[in-house]
């Protein structure tokens, strides 16, 4: 699955790592919305709950399933006790809230004093009853959606190991399985699974929106795929159940350490894919996993052509055109590749971190599609240094750059497109039909300029004195 | 340990980067973890910079956390050094740098042997101060570092300008309405005929700052930021310093017959007693809605203000003093200026609240009920929550509080365009309250365009869940093109996979 990297001729660069991007802990924003009773307790100071407030915009005000837990001064330099403080807060938030998990999110801070969250966790969860997991999705080590990551990895050692022994109790588990089978009687149930095929269970990973679980869940059922169940579930109490020799198969590209905590730690077997980002991406997706469960694909052809043909009017205003991704949130690969497909060039892939083992089939995609299109192939620059960049992007003069909002407005200024990395984050991206919004989103920029073409006031700061 | 979901004032670094990124050609270099550069996008975002923001981040990652910074931050000051010619780099520690004890003078002093701008690091504590302290101590200090710096050269001028002049401190970026606050004070000063001897921070560069001295008076429009500069001046040249807000008509009044009374004690033979008069009977519209039907409509109307020191307290006396609103309760999250901000508003107001609890000013904001909030965008949600009307006037703030119009809170404009807020978020309340009593609007179920009135479609369970996930103001229309896709295709029940299909075709 991962042999391909080796010969690849993509070229990898490393750079200072002087870069702009959320941090980690960004995470529970969109995770305390997926799990719906779940608390993330951020234990940390003043500076995480400050980027929290003000990333998260809006959704602080709606009685947001989050806290800080914030270290004061006597935290610090251990003169309170971290168990007692701790204990302390979660019995607030149980009497509260009354969560099914509480998640703990450790920082820097807790990272440099050496809390020891793991530790404390099993002691306090036995004394107050509620599961409490322990993610360390700090900025010493991990950049923004990797936070995710980190919570997943956390998560999957909660999975129960074994079915329960009735059918029926089975399909209670499974959120998947409850919506599909919504208000059905038993007979037509039984009637459902002869639709799909017989093979291995499939686990699914990664965190998206419900409309995009049900998508990517009706994509496989048409080839007889089932979705024995996905982490993370609507509910932490529907976890699925991962059973050794499982097949597993992740759906966004920074999920790494959730997929290795799945194959050393629940031995799972990974499916390696491309992963379901734009028409491509979900075609080879979906073929992958059909490979591996010795299922021959149906009619994706037709599928996948007829969804191009619906992108045409977008792709049109985006062909020949180049664009330069600064890097922030590791989906850069998926939508270059996407990109590329669409008729783009990419002189600069920028990319926080590069799994070339758990992305392997994602850069294998990648050159064959740019062999394909007869395009150069990018540079793949890890850790990049955004000053640096703002040079190359001086220089390469791109149609389009995808960078983080530190950048967009002054790069705006100076006449270069640009569009916030982070909305690819946020949008619904994956799977056949929300391809379209992706290319709402890219095109946005080149849009705007066709209405605003002839005003001349592209460039909006006085000319430098050049240094 | 505290358990908390919302702060008023940020972490003291935010303070320092304020500071530093309000004077020009000065860069702030973050001693820091990834991620720690927030500070970045909020610039670039609400206050919609066109220049990058001049901070960059020196990252904590795992190595230095193993051995230490060593070379990587003087690496760091250096080359930012190099290009682009800063005259001074602030280092400025986070939380995560405090806690690792890392000796960054030393790293400042071996920095600055190789650059040719200036090296400071900023002298903050993390755990002890917030946002606004230590935006006020950044100041002090880079004040400080170049009036020593003159001094040591003997460029110091310390002779007064030959007419009155003043330097306006406290200006800062990412300040509530700070710059058009600063646009109407030079307007305000020149109408006094007095010169405009400097603005610090907002736009002035760090050359500028030896020339301090030849202000006759300073004037600190903020409590939040630039006392402790402006005391620094007082002791070490004997400059006085006017510390009152020219915020509402009487404010403003007394601002200037204070800079009256400080310029005639040093020479100058000013009165501004008939411009006062001027602008206040017929400039400012304040005084007249005062008296106008308006404004006697709102007497003994309850109101509850919060936020900063300056902004609560300013709007606590125009509420009262200057418009008759019973203002229930005045708060502060200011909390290590509590003295000060007491004595200010005790005479104006039933009860006041020092606190940085947002649970608490909600249960309080519940409790009294009041006709409107003044207060900053927290509040402004805790009044949608409760349908209360809300003004902002203190920061924490959004970007739609970085009006792109002029907005001035100070001097006599200011007046205005207080009185609009405070009228505004008043007569909205009213509209509400005799909407309800007369039913509402009567026409909500009149503009609904029904298309599939007599549907012969069958949505099934899992359809009309998929549906419903959908977000309210786009599920008509989602509902009516499937419902045509289906139509069209001959099906007869519609289920999710329907539902998708029916996306797909038309390309939404």
């Amino acid at each position: 699955m991962t042999v391909a990297t080796e010969q690849s001729a993509l070229n990898f660069e490393c750079e200072t790592g002087n870069y702009h991007t959320f941090c980690p802990i960004s995470c529970v924003a969109w995770l305390y919305q997926k799990i719906e009773d779940s608390f993330f307790l951020v234990i940390g100071t003043k500076t995480c709950g400050y980027f929290l407030q003000n990333a998260m915009g809006v959704m602080i005000f709606a009685e947001p399933r989050y806290a800080m837990a914030e270290l004061e001064e006597g935290d610090i330099s251990a003169q309170l006790n971290d168990y007692q403080e701790l204990k302390r807060l979660c019995e607030q938030i149980k009497r509260d809230r009354n969560p099914s998990v509480i998640v703990w999110i450790g920082t820097c801070t807790t990272e440099i004093i050496k809390m020891d969250l793991e530790g404390l966790a099993p002691k306090l969860e036995a004394e107050i009853g509620i599961p409490i997991v322990v993610a360390r999705a700090n900025g010493l080590d991990y950049a923004f959606t990797q936070g995710e990551d980190t919570v997943l990895a956390a998560m999957a050692h909660r999975c129960p190991d074994k079915a329960p022994i009735t059918d029926t109790e089975k399909h209670e588990r499974n959120a998947i399985q409850k919506l599909l089978h919504f208000g059905k009687k038993k007979e037509d149930v039984a009637q459902e699974e002869s639709e799909y095929v017989d093979h291995q269970p499939l686990v699914l990973f990664g965190s998206l929106p419900d409309p995009v679980v049900t998508q990517l869940t009706l994509e496989l059922k048409k080839q007889g795929v089932k979705v024995s169940g996905w982490l993370p579930a609507k509910r932490f109490t529907e976890l699925p159940v991962i059973e050794e020799g499982y097949y597993v198969a992740g759906v966004n590209p920074f999920l790494s350490r959730t997929a290795t905590t799945l194959m050393r730690r629940k031995k799972c077997k990974l499916i390696g894919a491309p992963f379901p980002i734009g028409p491509d991406g979900t075609r080879a997706w979906v073929e992958k996993i059909c490979s591996v469960l010795g299922i021959t694909p149906q009619g994706l052809d037709e599928r996948e052509a007829q969804i191009w043909e619906n992108l045409e009017d977008y792709v049109q205003l985006i062909r020949g055109k180049s664009v330069f991704f600064m890097g922030d949130n590791l989906l850069e690969i998926s939508l270059a590749r996407f990109l590329v497909r669409c008729g783009m060039t990419v002189p600069e892939i920028g990319i926080p971190y590069m799994d070339k083992r758990y992305q392997a089939a994602e850069l294998e995609l990648l050159e064959k599609t740019c062999n394909e299109m007869g395009v150069a192939l990018p540079k793949i620059v890890e850790k990049p240094d955004n000053y640096n960049q703002v040079q190359r992007i001086y220089d390469l003069k791109p149609d389009l750059v995808i960078t983080g909002m530190s950048h967009a407005n002054p790069l705006e200024a100076r006449g270069i497109n640009t569009k916030w990395s982070v909305e690819f984050t946020f949008a619904q991206i994956h799977g056949f039909g929300n391809a379209r919004d992706i290319l709402e989103l890219v095109t946005r920029p080149l849009r705007r300029n066709n209405n605003l073409k002839d005003l001349g006031w592209d460039k909006l700061v006085r000319e430098e004195a050049k240094v | 340990m505290k358990l908390a979901y919302w702060m008023y004032a940020g972490p003291a670094h935010i303070g320092t980067l304020r500071v530093a990124s309000s004077f020009k050609n000065v860069h702030a270099i973050m001693h820091a973890p990834l991620g720690d550069d927030y500070f970045n996008v909020m610039r670039s975002m609400l206050s919609r910079e066109r220049d990058f923001t001049p901070v960059t981040a020196s990252i904590v990652d795992r190595h230095v956390l193993a051995r230490g910074s060593q070379e990587k931050v003087v690496d760091n000051i250096t080359r930012k050094d190099a290009e682009e010619h800063p005259d001074l780099i602030v280092l400025t520690p986070t939380c995560t740098s405090s806690i690792l004890q890392e000796d960054l003078q030393n790293f400042v002093e071996r920095a600055q042997i190789d650059t040719k701008g200036d090296v400071l690091l900023a002298d903050v504590n993390h755990y002890r101060v917030n946002e606004l302290q230590a935006a006020d101590r950044t100041l002090h200090q880079i004040v400080q570092f170049y009036i020593q710096k003159a001094q040591k050269k003997g460029e110091l001028s310390t002779e007064k300008t030959v007419k009155p002049s003043v330097n306006i401190i406290g200006v800062s970026t990412l300040g509530f309405h700070n710059n058009h606050d600063c646009t109407e004070l030079k307007k305000l000063m020149n109408n006094l005929g007095i010169e405009v001897n400097a603005v610090i921070p907002e736009g002035a560069s760090v050359h500028e700052l030896k020339n301090l001295p030849k202000a006759w008076f300073n004037l600190v429009p903020y409590r939040e930021l630039g006392m402790m500069t402006a005391n620094y001046l007082q002791a070490e040249f004997g400059t006085p310093f006017i510390d009152i807000t020219p915020m509402g008509v009487v404010e403003t009044a007394r601002c200037i017959r204070k800079i009256q009374e400080v310029i005639n004690a040093q020479g100058a033979t000013v009165n501004y007693e008939e411009l006062i008069n001027e602008q206040t009977l017929y400039v400012s519209q304040a005084a007249w809605f005062s008296r106008s039907i308006d404004c006697q409509n709102l007497t003994g109307k309850k109101a509850v203000v919060f936020g900063d020191s300056t902004h609560a307290a300013a709007m606590t006396k125009i509420l009262s003093r200057e418009m008759g609103i019973h203002v229930v309760w005045a708060g502060t999250y200011c909390k290590y200026d509590a003295e000060w901000f007491k004595e200010q508003v005790s005479e104006y107001c039933d009860e006041i609240l020092i606190t940085e609890d947002h649970g608490e000013i909600g249960d309080a904001i519940a409790r009294v009920e009041p006709a409107a909030i003044f207060g900053t965008q927290m509040e402004r949600h805790v009044g949608k929550r409760l349908n209360i009307p809300c003004g902002v006037i203190a920061a924490p703030i959004h970007v739609q509080n970085f009006p792109i119009g002029y907005k001035p809170f100070m001097g006599y404009e200011g007046t205005n365009q207080i009185t609009d807020l405070i009228y505004n978020s008043f007569t909205l309340g009213m509209e509400d309250h005799l909407l309800e009593i007369f039913g509402g609007h009567d026409t909500k179920e009149v503009i609904t365009k029904g298309i599939s009135a007599e549907s012969d479609l069958n949505w099934t369970k899992d359809g009309l869940a998929e549906l419903n996930k959908i977000p309210g103001f786009v599920r008509g229309k989602v509902k009516r093109n499937t419902e045509k896709f289906a139509r069209e295709r001959g099906l007869k029940d519609i289920s999710a996979e329907v539902l998708y299909a029916a996306k797909e075709a038309v390309g939404a």
